[in-house]
């Protein structure tokens, strides 16, 4: 598989290091000349000096045949457009775009970049899994299958604490997958009893979020804030 | 008419400044507010004085967009000094605020081409200059 990284910084030099130990062919491409000097010494040709933005740039180094494009720079637009003409006017088979501003997400979805991987993201969602006052925790999210992976946590006085799996209501399109309890995690089965201060992972198409909390949630009138929490 | 410029550099304050002049409404985002004193007419009538609109901002925060009047703008002119900043911004102004015409500033030759091809309307100094330069350097 022949590889082109744009941007030596931190995440580019380590995943073309990885790479390159797995036996790939990589190119790394890093605009700033100080910076170029420093990786070449432990890549050497593996490592290319340019702005991976200029169509001839990416040209000598042989996008036409690049299998994967990996833009981390440490610039959104950069990555944006990087894999934008990787995509749409070299037929790059597949795109990594990093994000490094979070609010960005939106604008390379807008212009078709996936995956588009935001660190900032994933460090929050794991905050929320290690933390779980925030109820519903998305721990994946498939797009273009629109599948989505959620976790619950289970409240005390809930429709579903002390349900079977089978009683608890659920929309069509969801399914409870998992129960975590007292550490360990566990398929369920139909007749699996869910309790209190359970954690459950559903499956669900995008959307019905809001039609399966009520299920889980404290009953109305009930004070959340310590509801099932040990 | 109403006209948005993202940039108020050499470029964007001065296509600003003539629209203005020809009776069109017009709104500049940038963000540097220091750059306001580009488009002020003298010392004595600022740019809101002629009727201009002045926003700070930074071209990809769709907040400050919206507040320059993105959802309202016939034109769009992406005018900043980064050639990726502007091909980002007209793509996002065109593809989800749908502004029936933008044009964009882009210096590197390579990719003004390309993306003409892809339906943006590209100005290019650069081409601009060589062309100028090789018409006059090897006239007869």
């Amino acid at each position: 598989m022949y590889v082109i990284i744009a941007g030596a910084g931190k995440v580019g030099w380590n995943l073309a290091r990885e790479l390159i130990a797995k036996g790939q062919e990589v190119s790394l491409i890093e605009s700033d000349h100080r910076r170029y000097r420093v990786v070449e010494e432990e890549l050497e040709h593996a490592v290319q000096y340019g702005d991976a933005t200029e169509l001839w740039v990416l040209e000598r180094a042989g996008i036409q045949r690049a299998d994967l494009v990996i833009a981390v720079t440490g610039d959104d637009e950069d990555n944006m457009l990087i894999c934008q003409v990787a995509k749409e006017k070299y037929g790059a088979q597949r795109i990594v775009a990093r994000v490094n501003n979070p609010r960005n997400v939106q604008h390379f979805r807008l212009l078709g970049i996936q995956p588009a991987v935001s660190a900032t993201d994933l460090i929050l969602r794991l905050i929320e899994h290690e933390v779980p006052e925030y109820g519903l925790v998305q721990l994946l999210a498939l797009e273009e299958e629109r599948l989505e992976i959620i976790e619950l946590e289970v409240c005390t006085g809930s429709v579903a604490a002390g349900s079977r799996v089978a009683d608890v209501v659920l929309p069509d399109g969801s399914l409870i997958i998992s129960v975590l309890r007292g550490g360990a995690g566990f398929v369920p089965k139909a007749d699996s009893v869910i309790q209190a201060g359970d954690q459950v992972l559903l499956i669900l198409d995008p959307g019905l979020e809001e039609d399966i909390t009520p299920q889980f949630a404290p009953p109305a009138g009930a004070s959340v804030d310590g509801a099932g929490r040990r | 008419m109403f006209i948005l410029i993202i940039g108020a550099g050499r470029v964007g304050s001065a296509i600003a400044k003539r629209a203005l002049e020809d009776g069109y409404e017009v709104s500049v985002l940038d963000t540097d507010p220091l750059s306001h004193e580009r488009l002020d007419k003298d010392p004595t009538r600022t740019w809101e004085d002629m009727g201009g609109r002045f926003t700070v901002g930074a071209a990809l925060e769709v907040d400050g967009l919206i507040e320059a009047g993105i959802e309202e703008a016939d034109v769009f002119i992406a005018a900043t000094s980064g050639d990726n900043t502007n091909l980002v911004i007209a793509q996002i102004a065109q593809r989800r605020f749908n502004v029936p015409r933008v044009v964009v500033r882009v210096a590197d030759p390579g990719r003004a081409a390309w993306y003409a091809e892809q339906g943006l309307h590209t100005v290019c100094p650069t081409q601009i200059a060589i062309d100028q330069a090789m018409l006059v350097a090897l006239a007869p």
